[in-house]
């Protein structure tokens, strides 16, 4: 089972970050084929949110065919995102360490590895899309 | 809407119903008692009444708590029921049921007016309880001096008997609503609620009562065994002087004198007795020559009174007008909680 | 979409002064709308004509198709919640239930009494003992167990500690999931209701300021950012909400559906409460505006 939250001061609508909290989860393993989502009732309980913007998160997600209402009984996972990808996780996160630790050996603070490593990541994405 | 009436007022109504029910009992069993000491010895009746404690309680208790009822029902049933909801702001959880507030405001006044009502009826019991005194008063048998021997028909007891107090206590309640609906804060309204209540019993029988009934006027011979009182003499330190005022009694059982006055034989009300009555002070025979020269010379004294026998209709009335007024208010209140509040 | 509440040149004198004056709006049934605006904008005045607990002294209201003051006032389907969510003080909190059965014939017993023991309330419990927060519920669960199809909230969350403010909306999303309602919450904080509503109306000095559902506005309002620029040179489908200026730079908040291609602007999205400040400026900057002439004059 997942628990949601919400930030305030992302900017990003309620419903999607539900959504995305949703496809990280199946990203991650966390969530798996057959898993029950929470209810809306237990969601809108939790977050004291509108019941409206958690039906149109569960929509999306229906629509995306990662999850299935079966009516009275809950929405299930139907699909999930982690199969091929998991098995790479490791390596990619050791590799990942390997030039944390570099770049700390080169001075560079906190601010400055988030800074290189926000702007590379979106050049290489603009690159991609171009 | 019955069972919150029931829930908001049950403290207070046990109170004072339980009160006026306790002294309905004690009226009930002392009552054919005192109804046999005055068959038995009618002449002997306020005497033994003077040394009887526990009944010169019970009309003593019972002439207060009669008095009384209409001030509590109008200060704490009639002035809370609208002011405390206003203070509190419960007006609007109440007036946002289903109910209207016509409805509420019909419910409340109506079950505490029945019982207010039943509390205002020991009036009558009193008046039952009291017969055999009124009886005895009528009949002459009284010397006075006693609040007991007093007639019902006096301003001082009539507000406490037959169907006034019951009427009383309703306008009390009407009045009481009437003042937390306008000044919208419980105390203020007790307050005002009490003075008004008080006001009208005592202002009620000076004003308006004797113009409920209709004055007999009498020419009463002046003499010894009529005058009551004598004023004479001058201004002070400027020794003896005239008569100033006579005064007789009223020789009607039961009957409320309402004003009396010396005419002279013209007619004319006296102003200034003649100068020779300036003599008169010389002794218990000196006086009773002088009051008979007086008659001689056409003297007389004229008194208006309201005969014993127009209690009930003068009651009616009353009651008639306090209902009418009540009922007044009652439609004011219901005008008025329609509108914003 | 069908309107719950629609007024018409709606208005509300007190003595001399108007708290509510000209006030026209629809309230689209089947959401969770937030009437948001400063203190003393009429949202009480408002939601207290839209109950019948006043009556208008101008133009004219339907709550569920009828006048609320009417003969036919929608009283059984009405539910409300008032300021400070008042309850007796001297009765005890499963009294308030059977006040609320006797006086409401749609009652519902079971949902009322599941609600109590869910939030913990003892039933003999004084009202006049209960916290605020419990106290809210209390007036909430009165305003829910009658089954209305509309509920009006007057600011229940303003005098509430955040998590009572949080579980008492908590609360209410739950009811709003269970039962098929139609609310309208006040609140002069956008933060309180932010969540919780999917429909806005911001209401200043009586005025509609905006009003729409919450994902449209903000996906329809953007702050522009760039060199100093003139509005009249905006293209005509970008609605100027605020404008500010300084030497070189211009700072605009406009309501636009189509997208900003202009490469001059540095665009960016508004959070909610940004964009009701942006609407409760410009009518704070109105009324200034309709100043200046008078004191021109002195």
């Amino acid at each position: 089972m997942i628990e949601f939250h919400l930030d305030g001061r992302s900017g990003v609508a309620p419903y999607q970050q539900l959504v995305q909290q949703v496809r990280r989860a199946l990203r991650l393993g966390i969530l798996r084929e057959g898993d029950r989502l929470p209810t809306v009732k237990e969601v809108v309980a939790h977050l004291a949110i509108n019941p409206n913007t958690v039906s149109k998160a569960y929509r999306e997600l229906e629509l995306e065919g990662l999850v299935s209402a079966r009516p009275g009984v809950g929405t299930f996972v139907t699909r999930t995102l982690a199969d091929n990808t998991l098995a790479a996780h490791g390596p990619l996160r050791t590799d990942l360490e390997r030039w944390l630790a570099k770049a700390r050996r080169a001075g560079l603070d906190e601010e400055s590895i988030e800074a290189i490593f926000d702007s590379t990541f979106r050049s290489a994405l603009r690159e991609d899309t171009a | 809407m019955i069972w919150l009436t029931w829930r908001q007022l049950r403290l207070s109504a046990l109170v004072v119903l339980t009160t006026v029910a306790c002294f309905a009992i004690a009226l009930a069993a002392t009552g054919p008692q005192l109804a046999n000491m005055f068959a038995e010895a009618p002449e002997d009746f306020f005497d033994q009444l003077g040394i009887d404690d526990t009944k010169q309680a019970l009309f003593d208790f019972g002439t207060g708590l009669v008095y009384a009822v209409p001030a509590l029902v109008g200060v704490f049933w009639g002035a809370p029921m609208v002011a405390r909801e206003l203070e509190a702001g419960t007006h609007r959880l109440v007036w946002t049921q289903s109910v209207t507030r016509t409805r509420w405001l019909a419910t409340k006044l109506g079950l505490t007016a029945l019982a207010g009502l039943a509390a205002g009826l020991v009036g009558l019991a009193l008046t039952w309880w009291c017969a055999p005194i009124d009886d005895a008063i009528a009949g002459g048998y009284s010397e006075g001096g006693m609040l007991l021997t007093v007639p019902r028909l006096n301003p001082v007891l009539f507000g406490a008997r037959g169907l006034v107090p019951a009427a009383m206590t309703l306008l009390a309640l009407a009045l009481g609503v009437t003042a937390g609906l306008l000044l919208r804060r419980t105390v203020a309204a007790m307050a005002v609620t009490l003075v008004a209540v008080v006001g009208l019993q005592v202002a009620l029988p000076q004003l308006v009562q004797p113009h409920l009934g209709d004055p007999v006027a009498l020419d009463q011979e002046i003499s010894e065994e009529t005058i009551r009182g004598i004023m004479a003499g001058g201004g002070p330190g400027s020794g003896p002087g005239p008569f100033q005022r006579l005064e007789a009694d009223l020789e009607k059982p039961g009957a409320w004198l309402l004003s009396q006055q010396t005419v002279d034989p013209s007619g004319a009300v006296v102003d200034e007795f003649p100068a020779w009555t300036t003599d008169c002070g010389g002794g218990r025979d000196a006086m009773a020559a002088c009051l008979d020269r007086l008659t001689d010379e056409g003297y007389r004294q004229q008194m208006t009174y309201l005969p014993a026998s127009q209690f009930w209709r003068i009651q009616v009335l009353e009651t008639a007008i306090l209902v009418l007024l009540a009922g007044g208010l009652t439609g004011f209140c219901f005008w008025r909680i329609r509108r914003d509040l | 979409m069908s309107t719950v509440i629609r007024s018409a040149g709606l208005g509300k004198k007190y003595r001399s002064r108007w708290a509510l004056s000209d006030c026209s709006l629809e309230v689209p049934s089947g959401r969770v709308v937030g009437l948001v605006g400063p203190n003393g904008a009429g949202k009480s005045t408002f939601l207290n004509l839209a109950v019948g607990m006043l009556a208008p002294s101008a133009g004219e209201i339907e709550v569920l198709g009828e006048r609320p003051t009417g003969r036919s006032a929608p009283r059984t389907r009405v539910g409300y919640v008032g300021q400070d969510t008042p309850t007796y003080a001297g009765l005890s909190v499963a009294d308030h239930l059977r006040l609320g059965a006797h006086l409401n014939p749609g009652w519902d017993e079971t949902q009322a009494r599941q609600r109590v023991a869910r939030l913990g309330l003892d039933p003999k419990q004084r009202a006049g003992r209960l916290s605020g927060g419990q106290r809210a519920q209390l007036a909430l669960t009165l305003g829910l167990a009658k089954r209305p199809e509309l509920l009006l909230l007057d600011e229940p969350v303003a005098a509430l500690d955040p998590l009572a403010r949080r579980e008492f909306l908590q609360d209410l999303m739950e009811a709003v999931a269970e039962q098929d309602l139609s609310v309208v919450l006040s609140s002069h904080l956008v933060s309180d209701v932010e969540r919780a509503c999917d429909f806005l109306i911001v209401l200043v000095d009586s005025r509609v300021q905006v009003a729409g559902d919450i994902e449209e506005l903000l996906g329809s309002h953007l702050r522009l950012t760039g060199p100093r620029r003139d509005p009249a040179t905006l293209p005509a489908a970008q609605e100027v909400v605020t404008a500010s200026h300084t030497d070189r730079q211009s700072t605009y908040v406009v309501r636009t559906d189509a997208p900003v291609l202009d490469p001059a602007w540095e665009v960016s999205r508004l959070t909610l409460e940004d964009l009701v400040l942006a609407y409760m400026s410009r009518q704070a900057l109105a009324r200034a505006d309709a100043r200046p002439s008078l004191e021109a004059l002195r």
